[in-house]
């Protein structure tokens, strides 16, 4: 068999596919934050929350109601987006005036209390999911025609594969519609002069409720997808959301599409890293922070306030 | 001939910043296919008589009616479907669309707005920049000019246009005095902010000069020349 770094190609490429798949989870949060920043001016720290809420609405709608995995990537979006409007309605609107510190605390309080709500209901310990029979197991793929070696073989989980395509398809969609319709050029500009957007019809409070609903329902959506990889536990979204919190800061704020390249391309360093020096995995993206911050404040693709 | 329709009717109107308190009971009319400017010196209070009209400055006390409805308490969103578009001083040219995606921006009110051959027309540097990608790449004319014409395009029958000529070189003015002209012959209402005076008198019907958040004097057009004085008074620095 080829090695690489004294490692298996068909290891090597696992890895790769894992990182690309971590970076998938990276760039679908950091788009919805990056998008609910840019709207409203808020740090919603609650995101890991809400990605949580979504991976056990999967949970509950498969154990509660027998609606499978389609059902879930469906209808949990649309249920944890219903919460965020409601979150935004009741709370979020109250603080617009105010700094983002106050956006920050009133999110982190709700993680709080929700994470509190699902260890007293679920416990703290973690819930299997089954994923549809369509994406389990793994694909055999032959690695001869990069090392020539008739030995070299990869098997690539399914379900890992996916994910990763699942979350690019819905980036794209996202970056198109905000980048290239006439709904997002109304976001566009209500992020820049919400006051005068407004002063030309539109509803904008309206908007920005809509836009928060929706940033969060892609952390629901990102949620399911997690569900079919990992145990569902309350805790999932906090230690999730650090690093994607890393991810948005190295990113910079200002770009959808600055968002999902940077989620993608840290996933893969993060691989690399791990191949290469493991003992680094954890702290590679927070060391790349510290660097970005240093030589760009508003980030790799952020605009200079 | 009967006089035309009253369009804006504000009476006793205050509005407030927070604490500050900055319009004095500004009461005025402005009939349909006027030119009205609002002159006065700066701080006088002649943006925020157009933002609070507009329902951007919310704080408002008095009656302000368009079309004889009641606005005051409506946010901006609600006014501007009465048909009534803003030109803010500052343009607000989005960076963040293209020159076409700026003037596609604002939502069709009603019907009878201007197509896109008038506008360009009416202001044909902007047909040439359309592509820009950043909308403010544009000179500080252009931008002008396409934020007027955007609002031109929603069906808006009264005009808001807050110091359009400031900062401009004097070729760009008279361009933009010619497409006021042309739109009042199309029968808009314009309400005009100007520090230029000599500019405003050449197009406005009347004059309201504010000082202190009040309104101290109406000088109609036929009487520009013989307040000539007062005038100088009240705006001179």
């Amino acid at each position: 068999m080829t090695t690489i770094f004294d490692m298996p190609i068909a290891i090597l490429g696992l890895q790769i596919l894992i990182g690309l798949q971590n970076g998938a989870f990276y760039a679908l949060l950091s788009l919805g934050l990056a998008v609910i920043f840019g709207m409203m001016n808020v740090i919603n720290f609650a995101h890991g929350a809400q990605y949580m809420l979504g991976a056990f609405l999967a949970y509950i709608l498969l154990s509660w109601l027998g609606l499978g995995y389609w059902w879930a990537l469906l209808l949990v979006p649309l249920l944890v987006g219903i919460f965020g409007l409601a979150v935004e309605r009741l709370f979020l609107r109250h603080l617009y005036h105010l700094d983002h510190l106050y956006g920050l605390l009133l999110t982190f309080g709700l993680v709080l209390i929700v994470e509190g709500v699902m260890v007293d209901m679920f416990g703290a310990s973690g819930l299997p999911y089954s994923k549809p029979d369509l994406l389990q197991g793994a694909e055999r793929i032959p690695l001869s025609w990069v090392t020539g070696n008739e030995r070299d073989i990869m098997m690539m989980p399914v379900y890992r594969l996916w994910v990763i395509a699942a979350s690019i398809v819905v980036c794209l969609i996202v970056w198109f519609a905000i980048e290239k319709t006439r709904l997002g050029s109304y976001l566009r500009a209500a992020t820049e002069n919400p006051t005068l957007v407004r002063a030309f019809g539109i509803n904008v409070p309206i908007m920005v409720m809509l836009t928060y609903g929706f940033g969060v329902a892609l952390a629901g959506f990102a949620g399911v997808l997690a569900a079919g990889l990992q145990a569902v536990t309350p805790h999932m979204g906090s230690s999730l959301i650090i690093v994607v919190f890393a991810v948005v800061v190295i990113g910079g704020m200002g770009s959808i599409m600055g968002s999902i390249l940077t989620g993608f391309v840290l996933g893969l360093i993060e691989a690399v890293v791990k191949i290469a020096y493991p003992e680094a995995t954890n702290i590679v993206i927070f060391v790349i922070m510290i660097c970005v911050l240093l030589v760009r404040p508003a980030g790799l693709f952020g605009r200079e306030a | 001939m009967p006089e035309p329709a009253i369009l804006i009717d504000v009476n006793d109107l205050s509005a407030f910043y927070g604490e500050s308190h900055v319009l004095h009971g500004v009461s005025l009319t402005i009939r349909a296919g006027e030119v009205v400017t609002l002159l006065g010196r700066n701080g006088a209070g002649k943006t925020t008589t157009l933002k609070s009209i507009m329902g951007i400055v919310r704080q408002r006390q008095g009656s302000i009616k368009i079309n004889g409805l009641e606005t005051v308490g409506l946010p901006s969103n609600r006014i501007a479907r009465l048909g009534v578009a803003f030109c803010p001083e500052e343009r607000g040219i989005f960076s963040s669309l293209s020159v076409e995606e700026n003037l596609l921006l604002p939502p069709i009110i009603q019907p009878g707005g201007l197509g896109l051959d008038d506008l360009f027309t009416l202001f044909p540097n902007i047909r040439e920049r359309l592509s820009t990608r950043q909308g403010t790449r544009l000179s500080g004319g252009e931008q002008q000019m396409l934020a007027i014409a955007r609002v031109l395009r929603t069906g808006a029958r009264i005009l808001m246009l807050d110091e359009p000529t400031e900062g401009l070189a004097p070729v760009i003015v008279e361009q933009i005095g010619e497409a006021i002209l042309a739109l009042k012959a199309r029968g808009f209402t314009i309400v005009l902010v100007e520090q230029n005076f000599h500019f405003a008198s050449g197009l406005a019907d009347r004059n309201y000069v504010m000082e202190d958040g009040v309104i101290v004097e109406m000088v109609a057009r036929e009487e520009v020349r013989e307040k000539a004085g007062l005038l100088q008074e009240y705006l001179g620095v």
